[in-house]
């Protein structure tokens, strides 16, 4: 669709002249979905239209006790401290944001009065501030009410070096103001177009200031509600045994009408996936089991004549293979994969082009992935208004075996190819996990039959996702050709995403291998292209930019993407659970209910 | 006696010391760091995780680390977990209850099952009762529990449906209902590890009580004219127990240190399963706390056994 007649649509819209719904079909009809309409509404002026409600239950409590099962168990109950999302999860039981994510990545309330639009004067027309209106008379579960000034405090406590917070990128480089009692400012110090980031989201939930005032810097770890939180949610805190069990019971003076539903709330850890999935779909003992990384074919199995059955909730995580582009072989002052190198065969293009086309995205999904994955060319593959529709991908040994016979490279007297004395044999390395170690194989197998042997390595996964920099093991230090994993993407914006391929984030001995661009990928464009977007308040332009970016990626095969790959769940039967692919599980649990 | 325990005792002073050494130097050289989820989420900018391994001392060298591990340990301060921020020892006790009653109730029922059979397969041995007992021994012990555990989750808890499969520590209602669900959930995993002991142990006591039987004093105590019954519990039995009775101690530790493996099948949330998740998420200080206190259980049970045994043979304490 053309620039000018989407940005003539959105002003009709803005005027009155043609109504949202009409919109969103116009959008429909050039295939685009209607979450991505809504959102290019909101960020081009409309004020974003609340998630659809569809919550049955007509009064509080009632509902018996919700039994979750997360097979890796919360282990500590301060969000600010969360390590990964069971963290958040079990503190979002308890504590709350301002806004959450529906499964169309529109924005929920929750603690907030009113979505910022620059209609009600919310958002500031040069993206440079976002005023919250909070919702009145809501109460923490001691009695004592929550207002602005425990939100500046969230915001004073996380931007503490001391206090050690894991939320520190989100609340550093903002200044959060208090306006009155029930308002909040947020100050960015450019035009952020995705405003959305502190306070919103289960990552983000809100702790009260008169119980953590005295625990904040370096005596952040000694707070006694770290481990008995006291929030504003829909279940009150009983009981935690870290990586075991938290207990929560209905909060009789809950903000919103009729919820939550469920009288108790426990969540049990422990265990693995596969009987997590069976506890759920086939015994039902469980209600809910979280992240069912189980094969496709497990599960259908399960489901059979079962008492649950697995959703899905569609996000922007991409299972992809990453390219080396300097030499893991050849060690310059003391460092391997070193920026002085380049990679002797990747260096060649058509290495990596035939390289892309020996991954076979669709036998991997067929044989793995199953509902759980979609075959993508794209690194970027979500919100949907951000995904590339420029990108293809093809797989085809013979036309593999053409590029690279065109490039020069000819099989050996072994059958493996070889040009100017050099060997096409790569070491290609990833977590140890079922669903990984099959797909290597799959890939080996196509290599081989193009001439190019592949040495597969797989690292333990504690070893491989840590930042130890002894380890020459690691996903950073990248000593290896290609290296396979995920990284989630835990917004509904690409913008923290995409800032990590930038050539001033490339991970080197220098900087401990803390850097995050670990292909080690330089590209002038794609640097300009994210620093532009990241200050870009038209949304179609920036939006463009992003994508942009994903060619740059997707032209110089930086990653080649396997799967984008959806959440899993596992539920019962009459469960109606609200699961967001732009959100942690239990951020619409007060929506969550149980058909009768 | 008392200069015999006295020794003992001087010995396991330095031991635990250097299993202390050597737990602390593994643990440091071992591969990944706490922070390891860290370094994949783009919220947590390198210097905070810089940060924090400062504030937990992870920079420190390994002497210094261990020199203030010891000073704190001494001092009745096990320190805290780094994922879950919890004082070690409230972690710890936590995990105690379930761990001795699943564990515990496995050992028992491991005894109460290998000394009656294997002293009666002893008193008859090679006959068709000592035979059976002796290939479902062996099968018993061959068969590991992650193997008998599914099976027996696919056989009772999935096609019967009568056992739940999911251990809780948390279990409503109060009174007989609270023991007759706590006795229904520990069913299996109790079963399981119990059989699997209890194989192994029955093939221990009948070779015990075979020792035994065949010795002079017994046919001398038969010759008397002394019924089987007494012969086999008062003579023979008695006397086969030493080296039993030392199993049983030395086996104590595991009963503390839970099984990782059944465990980790049915989520009991016991010693066992901490420390395999202690150790995934390369959590130190548990890691540290809970070996160590294996360690010092091994070396406790080691002494009661040795003096056990100078008074059970006054002739070893005196040597």
């Amino acid at each position: 669709m053309l620039d000018k007649e989407l940005r003539s649509m959105i002003g009709k819209v803005k005027d009155g002249r043609m109504d949202r719904r009409a919109f969103i079909k116009r959008m429909a009809a050039v295939g685009l979905t209607a979450p991505l309409a809504n959102q290019i509404l909101a960020l081009g002026g409309v004020a974003m239209a609340e998630g659809a409600q569809t919550y049955k239950p007509t009064k509080r409590g009632g509902g018996g006790a919700l039994k979750l099962l997360w097979w890796q168990g919360p282990t500590l109950l301060n969000p600010h401290f969360a390590t990964g999302t069971k963290d958040q999860d079990g503190s979002r039981l308890f504590y709350e944001p301002l806004a959450c994510w529906d499964p169309d990545g529109n924005m929920k309330l929750v603690l907030a009065a009113e979505i910022p639009s620059i209609q009600n004067g919310g958002l500031a027309a040069d993206g440079k501030s976002v005023t919250w209106k909070l919702k009145p008379g809501v109460k923490w579960h001691d009695g004592k009410p929550f207002t602005a000034d425990d939100v500046v405090f969230n915001w004073e406590y996380a931007k503490d070096p001391a206090t050690s917070a894991l939320t520190i990128a989100t609340h550093r480089d903002i200044t959060v103001e208090k306006v009155d009692d029930l308002t909040v400012r947020i100050l960015f110090n450019k035009p952020t177009p995705f405003w959305a980031d502190a306070f919103v989201g289960a990552p983000n939930t809100i702790i009260p200031k008169h119980l953590f005032a005295d625990y904040k810097g370096s005596k952040s770890r000694e707070a006694p509600t770290n481990l008995s939180p006291v929030g504003t949610g829909p279940y009150k805190f009983v009981e935690f045994k870290p990586g075991d069990l938290v207990r929560g019971q209905l909060n009789p003076d809950y903000h919103m009408p009729n919820r939550p539903y469920f009288d108790t709330v426990e969540m049990k850890g422990g265990g693995d996936a596969v009987s997590a999935a069976r506890a759920v779909i086939q015994t039902g003992e469980y209600d809910f089991g979280w992240n069912i990384q189980v094969e496709d074919d497990v599960l259908l199995r399960l489901e059979k004549g079962g008492k649950g059955k697995t959703i899905y909730a569609v996000g922007g995580d991409t299972e992809f293979i990453a390219l080396n582009f300097t030499d893991p072989n050849t060690e310059v002052d003391g460092e391997r994969s070193s920026m002085k190198t380049k990679h002797p065969l990747f260096s060649d293009p058509a290495v990596r082009k035939a390289l892309s086309m020996l991954v076979d995205r669709e036998s991997v999904k067929k044989a793995i992935y199953g509902r759980a994955g979609r075959t993508t060319a794209n690194f970027l593959n979500g919100p949907e208004k951000f995904v590339s529709k420029n990108t293809s991908w093809e797989f085809s040994v013979e036309k593999a075996s053409k590029v690279l016979d065109d490039a020069g490279w000819k099989p050996g007297a072994d059958g493996i190819r070889e040009k100017d004395g050099k060997k096409l044999k790569l070491v290609y390395q990833t977590s140890i996990n079922g669903p990984r170690q099959k797909t290597q194989a799959i890939i080996k197998q196509a290599c081989q039959k193009a001439g190019i042997d592949v040495e597969l390595k797989s690292v333990v996964a504690s070893v491989f996702f840590s930042s130890d920099v002894a380890n020459p093991d690691t996903y950073a230090h990248f000593y290896a050709d290609l290296e396979m994993f995920q990284i989630p993407l835990s917004q509904p914006d690409p913008s923290q995403h995409m800032r990590r391929y930038m050539s001033t984030n490339v991970a080197t001995k220098e900087n401990k291998w803390q850097g995050t661009n670990f292909p080690r990928w330089v590209n002038k464009d794609y640097d300009a292209a994210i620093l532009a977007a990241e200050s870009e308040m038209d949304p179609v332009k920036r939006a463009t930019y992003y994508i942009k970016a994903n060619d740059l990626m997707f032209q110089d095969i930086v990653f080649i993407p396997v799967q984008h790959r959806l959440k899993v769940e596992a539920a019962a039967n009459n469960l109606r659970p609200i699961i967001s692919g732009w959100a942690n599980e239990t951020d619409n649990l007060h929506d969550w209910y149980r058909e009768e | 006696m008392s200069q015999y325990v006295l020794r003992r005792l001087m010995i396991a002073i330095p031991s635990l010391l250097g299993i202390s050494v050597v737990l602390f130097v593994v643990l440091a050289l071992a591969p990944g760091d706490p922070f390891a989820e860290l370094a994949t989420n783009p919220n947590v900018p390198p210097e905070v995780q810089a940060a924090l391994r400062a504030k937990f001392g992870l920079d420190d060298p390994i002497h210094l680390r261990y020199l203030h591990w010891l000073n704190a340990m001494l001092h009745g301060d096990w320190g805290f977990s780094f994922v879950s921020r919890m004082d070690v020892d409230t972690l710890i006790l936590q995990r105690l209850p379930a761990t001795l009653y699943v564990i515990g109730s496995a050992q028992i029922l491991a005894l109460l099952i290998a000394i009656p059979v294997g002293v009666y397969a002893a008193t008859k041995p090679y006959s068709l009762f000592d035979q059976v007992a002796n290939t479902l021994a062996f099968v018993g012990f061959s068969l590991p529990t992650f193997f008998t555990g599914i099976l027996f989750i696919l056989i009772f808890s999935v096609t019967l449906d009568w056992l739940p499969f999911v251990y809780t520590t948390d279990i409503k209602g109060t009174g007989i209902h609270w023991v007759l669900e706590m006795i229904r959930q520990a069913i299996m995993p109790v079963a399981v590890l119990g059989l699997f002991q209890a194989a192994s142990m029955t093939r221990f006591v009948r070779s015990a009580m075979l020792d035994v039987i065949r010795l002079d004093y017994v046919t001398t105590a038969r010759a008397k004219g002394l019924g089987q019954a007494k012969v086999i519990v008062k003579h023979v039995m008695r006397n086969a127990m030493i080296p039993v009775v030392t199993l049983i101690a030395l086996q104590m530790p595991a009963v503390f240190g839970g099984a990782i493996v059944t465990e980790q099948i049915f989520r009991i949330p016991g010693i066992g399963s901490l420390l395999i998740s202690s150790i995934l998420s390369n959590d130190t200080p548990v890691v540290m706390a809970v070996t160590f206190v294996f360690a010092c259980l091994v070396v406790l049970f080691n002494l009661i056994a040795d003096v056990l045994y100078g008074w059970l043979d006054p002739r070893i304490s005196l040597r």
